[in-house]
């Protein structure tokens, strides 16, 4: 749905070709939600199946379908119905109706309930690998062109990274919150969990 | 492999005895090498404070020993100590820890004067180390005429100056928002680029993961570490 809109509103300033489309979204993303050429053509012939974009004259419309080769030499520009969905998209909050399917929170939930699980363990592991990916993304953030963005595309592209920054970050929160709970909820005996490679109760509080 | 700058082998510490005895560090091996920065994340109370004051010989470990560029602190006493920590320790804290009645360039020389270099020297080196930071134009200021990331970047030539080594970091970005604290990090991490060993202490992932490593502290024992292995999934776009 959201490469949909993307597109369209790429389209808004001026005409383009398919290829140029899925270059000026990446530009903005970096790699982060690639677009496959079938995918780019799928989602032009939808719009004009709808009646916001309509493509050059010179070309055959069945070109899109067939011939990919054709379809490259294709410009579609936005149609003042498209134009409308495009500033309802950027008036209208995104609907945060369903939790998206999260695998790590479900995971867990399952875990905690299940007597053979370490979920200390679980809970490290998850944390590490979140971390080496979070560390990944800093790296990608102070180098190359999200580093010093001084064209618009590139300060897009540093928010993406920075999107990915907070969400892993938030992920390691989470963990150290889930952690922090199942450790107390074992000392307390409600559990038998055992939440830390380590110690419980007694050491919790160690301050110098 | 780069030269080992700190080396912690084995290490723990005792706060207090009997009943009340705490256990800060069980047994802590941990090494920051040249051109590194190392994050240390823990909860409160997992010890991380107390592996930094003991790397940076403000404290002494109950057994286990610690050595800064191939010098056990435990064997150089008092004086030595301190003097390691003029010549080549850098400590930055999260409330900045400068002297109110000194400017930003007398706060970064002092170390250099503490030291027995004459004070025009030391005023050089000062200014060496606050352009390296970026704010050689408020040299002359007092630390209450700036604003918090502008003090933590005195602090952070404090640090540096004299070609220090090894750079402690304790929450240094705790006081601090989110962009200028990403400002105190690139710092850190440019000196660390430039041959330094930095060792920051943290609670903060988005922070922890400026460093190459991430050690993960609980209860006085380090649980996991976190690679510096380059999986560069999401390759950029060049244009």
């Amino acid at each position: 749905m959201s490469i949909r809109q993307a597109m369209l509103a790429l389209l808004e300033p001026e005409p383009m070709y398919g290829y140029q489309l899925r270059a000026e979204f990446e530009q903005r993303t970096g790699a982060t939600w690639p677009l496959n050429v079938g995918q780019v053509y799928t989602t032009l012939s939808r719009l004009e199946r709808d009646g916001l974009i309509e493509h050059d004259e010179r070309v055959d419309a069945a070109g899109a379908a067939d011939a990919p080769d054709r379809a490259a030499q294709v410009m579609y520009r936005i149609t003042p119905s498209g134009r409308g969905e495009v500033s309802a998209w950027f008036t209208t909050p995104v609907p945060r109706t369903q939790p998206p399917r999260d695998e790590l929170a479900i995971k867990l939930a399952i875990a905690v309930t299940l007597p053979g699980v370490d979920v200390g363990a679980l809970i490290q592991q998850q944390r590490t690998a979140t971390m080496t990916a979070l560390q990944d993304y800093t790296r990608l953030k102070r180098s190359g062109r999200a580093s010093r963005p001084d064209q618009p595309e590139d300060l897009a592209w540093s928010l993406v990274l920075d999107s990915l920054v907070f969400d892993a970050e938030a992920e390691i929160r989470w963990l150290d919150h889930c952690e922090a709970r199942l450790r107390r909820a074992a000392a307390e005996g409600h559990l038998h969990v055992p939440a830390c490679p380590t110690r419980t109760a007694d050491s919790e509080e160690v301050r110098p | 492999m780069s030269a080992v700058v700190l080396h912690l082998d084995n290490v723990t510490r005792v706060h207090g005895e009997g009943p009340t005895e705490v256990h800060a560090l069980r047994g802590v091996s941990f090494r920051a090498c040249a051109g590194e920065l190392v994050a240390v994340m823990g909860p409160s109370g997992s010890g991380k404070s107390t592996l930094l004051t003991i790397a940076g010989g403000l404290d002494e470990p109950t057994s286990g020993t610690v050595s800064v560029e191939g010098a056990v602190l435990g064997s150089l006493g008092n004086a030595g100590r301190a003097r390691m920590r003029r010549t080549s320790i850098g400590y930055v804290f999260q409330d900045f820890n400068l002297i109110p009645a000194l400017t930003a360039a007398e706060n970064v020389a002092l170390p250099r004067e503490l030291d027995g270099e004459r004070s025009k020297a030391a005023r050089l080196l000062a200014l060496a180390a606050l352009e390296e930071v970026g704010i050689v134009d408020l040299a002359d200021r007092f630390p209450d005429e700036m604003s918090g990331g502008q003090q933590q970047r005195v602090a952070i030539a404090r640090a540096i100056v004299g070609e220090r080594r090894l750079i402690l970091a304790d929450e240094p970005t705790g006081a601090l928002d989110t962009d200028t604290g990403e400002e105190i990090l690139r710092l850190l991490r440019n000196r660390c680029d430039a041959g330094a060993a930095g060792v920051l202490v943290t609670h903060e992932a988005r922070h922890a993961a400026w460093a190459d490593r991430v050690v993960f502290l609980r209860d006085g024992l380090i649980v996991d570490e976190s690679g510096a292995d380059v999986a560069d999934e999401l390759l950029e776009v060049t244009p």
